[in-house]
């Protein structure tokens, strides 16, 4: 019961937070639940499908398939999520300078919503994926009595709602005004975070071979398995030994989003017409 | 003649001895053989074949690993050249008995 427990409540926090953040980033957006209940929808239906298909994905491209596909879609995620922060810099600026409400800004997300309607597909899908493989091993072998694993994966889901819930909670004591900043941060290092994790896989699948050196370890001081580690390696893409093409990917993915925020931002005095081919 | 020719045969190939993957078995949720010896500073190649019906994730924060590997079928898990050392690696969803470790030297 105990491992079912962890299990779900460790992969469930980690899609979660994104969760968390993503209904925080889009806090007074008209049809958002709908919207994330959709990527929620999307994500359960998607991780049983990879479950039910893990052998026939894992032996595509060589039995590089996995990793081909886990880099794929976190680099997804990651796109849209540079599209939402790039979409909300320039019209949340807009908007706030129209409308002198500050609050107003962050409904302006209702454009980017089908992105992070995917980006919260994509995290419950990854995470999904490997709670059913798990509970459908322990359920197929039988043996441990399956009232006392159903426990345990309910506690764990609980759990995990509830961290993700505090989170969420969290950012929405953030006063209107400054919640978007905080949002477009920690919806840039989320992103930056993927897309190392993205470069991980990649390597893993023997596509990069380039700057595999580890830089540095940290794991004395801050493990990535235990359960610190784990919340930042989700929120902010926390490695405690990271590679030289993990670190590029990092800053260069914080680089360009800082960039285009500031570039589309400014250079667009009609923002709301040139991001129309978008949606 | 003939000894040369075994030896130039033996230094030929060498290096395809040290690409070669390693071959590693699960099976009753358990990994054979659990201590894994590599090369250090080379990258590897673990052949990992899942004996058991269900599917298992070789998974390890050291080695920067997680690799789902289906039931009754095999995965090739890459590891990156490696500082000597030990690094603990288990089967993420039967950790009780599916541990085990590699030993870069």
């Amino acid at each position: 019961m105990l491992s079912a427990l962890l299990i779900v409540f460790r992969e469930v926090i980690e899609a979660g937070l994104i969760v968390g953040i993503v209904l925080a980033a889009t806090a007074g957006v008209p049809r958002r639940s709908a919207f994330v209940a959709l990527g929620v929808l999307g994500g359960v239906v998607g991780a049983c499908l990879v479950a039910l298909f893990a052998g026939e994905l894992a032996s595509l491209f060589q039995g590089s398939g996995q990793e081909f596909f886990n880099a794929s879609i976190l680099l997804i995620a990651v796109s849209m999520l540079t599209w939402h922060n790039v979409w909300m810099a320039s019209h949340g600026r807009e908007m706030a300078r129209e409308l002198k409400a500050a609050g107003h800004q962050v409904i302006s997300g209702k454009r980017t919503l089908a992105a992070l309607s995917i980006v919260v597909g994509v995290a419950v899908l990854r995470e999904g994926s490997e709670v059913v493989l798990f509970l459908y091993g322990i359920v197929a072998q039988g043996g441990t009595s399956n009232a006392a694993l159903a426990t345990g994966g309910a506690l764990g889901l609980a759990a995990g709602a509830a961290v993700s819930a505090l989170m969420y909670f969290g950012l929405l004591t953030i006063p209107a005004h400054r919640l978007f900043t905080v949002t477009s941060g920690l919806i840039t290092l989320l992103a930056a975070g993927m897309a190392a994790q993205a470069i991980l896989f990649l390597q893993n699948g023997g596509y990069i071979s380039a700057l595999t050196n580890t830089l540095w370890n940290t794991s004395w001081l801050l493990p990535e398995d235990g359960i610190a580690g784990r919340l930042l390696h989700t929120l902010v893409g926390y490695s405690e030994a990271p590679n030289g093409a993990q670190l590029i990917a990092y800053l260069a993915t914080i680089v360009l989003m800082i960039v285009l925020m500031r570039t589309v931002g400014r250079s667009a005095p009609r923002p709301v017409r040139a991001a129309q081919p978008a949606e | 003649m003939k000894k040369i020719l075994l030896a130039t045969l033996l230094i030929a190939a060498a290096p395809a001895f040290a690409d070669a993957p390693i071959a590693v078995t699960l099976q009753n949720h358990k990994f054979f053989p659990a201590e894994i010896h590599v090369k250090a500073n080379t990258p590897t190649v673990i052949a990992l074949t899942n004996k058991d019906s269900t599917a298992e994730e070789f998974d390890s924060t050291s080695l920067k690993v997680e690799k789902v590997v289906a039931g009754n079928s095999s995965g090739n898990v890459r590891l990156r050249a490696l500082a000597p050392g030990k690094y603990p690696f288990m089967g993420e969803y039967h950790s009780a008995t599916a541990e085990g470790f590699v030993i870069a030297e």
